[in-house]
């Protein structure tokens, strides 16, 4: 509700009051709500007293999907959640179906996972941190930014065959191994990125325009961080050295060097520099995993959880029985249960997997990380202008496809 | 460099796991706790919940300060046929763990919005999606599913393909909603294959003990 004010009291004890109130719509359809967000902001003239958000526009039903689908079916779910980094998504429910059967990857695909999972970071922030820029009314480095991205895409594609949806991390391993060549093209990137950082840097961190959108904006304490579910970024800026990579570390993050940047104010302005701060030193991850990449399988060798390659097929009546049994029935997960975890762009990304002992998982619930975010908008945006909204919701990252499932 | 030392005599210590899970334990309102795959699970009293969920955000041994999900599970052949599963953390000691109530389409489960606000949008999910009734949730909207959507999706008898579809109607110039119509019936393919120890056929129910009798020590062993 809006604020009444008093304007003069009345000789009887009466009051004379103004209540100046309207609500409008923010999306959905809006270029700035990231996708289909529906916002309901109720103003005071141009100040937010109340935002509610209005979510599930882009509802699919995933998690009902996947309960009628095969273990490995479900991967390509995972890519349709946060389409801004897939692969990490598909990291927590290979993880998770990893830690019901029993098995562990091989280390050569631990190390590409990684190793994709940072390169699908760098993916993530240079969307993130350039159409947030784009938002505030800098039109510059998003143009900069999709062109970087595009070569990162290049190497999504030439390991998994896809730009965006890689269905490349599969329970057990990777789907198949990188193309000659591609770790030396991988390097080359990693080389020449930090150079550009710098460019984008002289776009942005020190420009008037741009702190004064973003400085002071939106910002939480540690404490409301943590009451308000958060994770990622928006934690980290907000004082909190958490990062799951580095406090409950999977695959081979426990065997990389890197920094984990905290911020100290909480806002707008230190969530972007955290972002940058983070690709700097996935850059120094990429560097490590090429150099201590060794040759060897990139799958289970398990035949009953990984298909063989076609040309044993060719060969192998076991190997087709196998294939066959793999892309009908699929494997059997036994009984139990698992919330698994990882440090996705975003924040935590988490799979909570009941398996029942047959082939499909008896329930899948999918804990987005932008859910959490969304929510707190509420209390970020309070008092604040209409057009902070925007450069609150752009800093926090918010993809509708992980929030709406 | 620190010398590998090898016992293999003495019973392992606990591990952080299970020295959390009995600590856990010994609270009010836990029924009982368990470590399976190195996570901690607790088994509440959905009634005693509020004050366990506070005990376990102030209490400095604990130290939850966080909820990070907060969901439904549909177990329609029990009693009370849904699990509320709360996935907690906690970023000062670096632990999780994950509390379970029980509850019936019309048993409340206290909402623990006051304790996290975050639960707030977590059991709007948790009500639109299951039933699932939070006592003390001012908010209890829909929040995933369409406005005026009726029944709640994730139940394990909601069927799949939904009861209505929507489409833009060019005449009326609005979106109708109209029962499903399927060309073709929706179609589960049950690949389960009846020699992989789920079923037992006529007859076979011999080999279907002994097998049973020969996995027990592998499931108490792992």
């Amino acid at each position: 509700m809006s604020e009444t004010r008093v304007l003069e009291p009345g000789p009887d004890g009466t009051q004379v009051v103004e209540i100046d109130s309207h609500s409008i719509n923010f999306g959905p359809q809006h270029p700035a709500a990231h996708g289909v967000l529906r916002l309901i902001l109720e103003l005071d003239g141009e100040v937010v007293e109340r935002a509610d958000p209005h979510i599930g526009l882009l509802h699919r039903g995933t998690e009902k999907l996947i309960e009628y689908k095969t273990y490995m079916q479900a991967v390509p779910y995972f890519d349709r959640l946060d389409y801004v980094s897939p692969m990490c998504e598909e990291h927590a429910f290979a993880l998770a179906v990893e830690k019901l059967l029993g098995i562990t990857a091989p280390d050569r695909a631990q190390w590409i996972r990684v190793l994709f999972a940072e390169i699908t970071r760098v993916l993530n922030h240079l969307l993130n941190v350039t159409t947030y820029a784009l938002d505030v009314g800098a039109l510059t480095p998003s143009l900069w930014g999709f062109e970087e991205r595009e070569k990162l895409m290049e190497f999504h594609e030439a390991a998994s065959g896809a730009r965006l949806h890689a269905n490349y991390f599969r329970p057990g391993g990777v789907s198949r191994d990188l193309p000659a060549g591609l770790a030396e093209q991988i390097a080359g990137w990693a080389e020449t990125f930090p150079k550009w950082l710098d460019d984008l840097e002289g776009l942005l961190t020190s420009n008037r325009i741009w702190k004064q959108r973003t400085v002071d904006i939106g910002a939480f304490t540690a404490e409301q961080a943590l009451a308000w579910g958060f994770s990622g970024p928006p934690l980290r800026a907000s004082g909190v050295p958490w990062d799951l990579r580095r406090a409950q570390p999977y695959d081979k993050y426990a065997e990389v060097e890197f920094l984990v940047p905290v911020g100290r104010n909480g806002d707008c302005y230190d969530r972007y520099l955290i972002r940058l701060v983070e690709m700097r030193e996935s850059v120094k991850i990429i560097q490590q995993c090429l150099a201590k990449m060794q040759p060897g399988p990139i799958k289970v060798q398990d035949r009953k959880f990984s298909p063989p390659r076609r040309s044993e097929m060719k060969r192998s009546m076991e190997a087709l029985i196998h294939h066959f049994k793999l892309y009908t029935e699929g494997y059997h997960v036994p009984a139990g249960e698992t919330y698994t975890v990882v440090e996705t762009p975003k924040g935590e990304f988490g799979v909570y997997l009941v398996a029942d002992g047959t082939n499909k998982p008896y329930r899948c619930k999918i804990r987005p990380t932008g859910f959490a975010f969304l929510q707190a908008v509420d209390v970020m945006a309070k008092r604040h202008m209409l057009a902070d909204i925007c450069a609150i919701i752009g800093s926090l990252d918010v993809v509708f496809g992980e929030i709406d499932r | 460099m620190a010398e590998a030392t090898t016992e293999t005599t003495a019973p392992p210590p606990p591990t952080r796991e299970e020295l959390l899970a009995q600590a856990v334990a010994a609270l009010p309102g836990v029924r009982a706790t368990r470590v399976a795959l190195e996570e901690v699970v607790a088994d509440a009293d959905r009634d005693a919940l509020p004050a366990l969920m506070t005990r376990l955000r102030d209490d400095p041994d604990f130290a939850f300060e966080q909820v990070m999900e907060l969901c439904g599970v549909d177990w329609p052949e029990r009693a009370e046929r849904f699990d509320v599963v709360y996935n907690l953390l906690s970023v000062s000691l670096n632990h999780r763990l994950r509390v379970v109530v029980t509850a019936s389409e019309t048993t409340p489960v206290p909402s623990v919005n006051t304790i996290w606000p975050v639960a707030t949008w977590w059991e709007r999910e948790a009500w639109d999606l299951f039933g699932i009734v939070f006592s003390g949730q001012p908010d209890l909207r829909r929040i995933l599913t369409d406005y005026g959507f009726e029944g709640h999706p994730l139940r394990k008898d909601f069927p799949l393909t939904g009861y209505v579809e929507v489409r833009y109607d060019e005449d009326r110039k609005s979106v109708v909603y109209e029962p499903v119509k399927l060309t073709q019936d929706f179609r589960s393919f049950d690949f389960l294959s009846p020699w992989e120890g789920l079923t037992t056929l006529p007859g076979d129910e011999k080999v279907f003990t002994e097998r049973a009798a020969l996995s027990k020590p592998a499931a108490s062993k792992g």
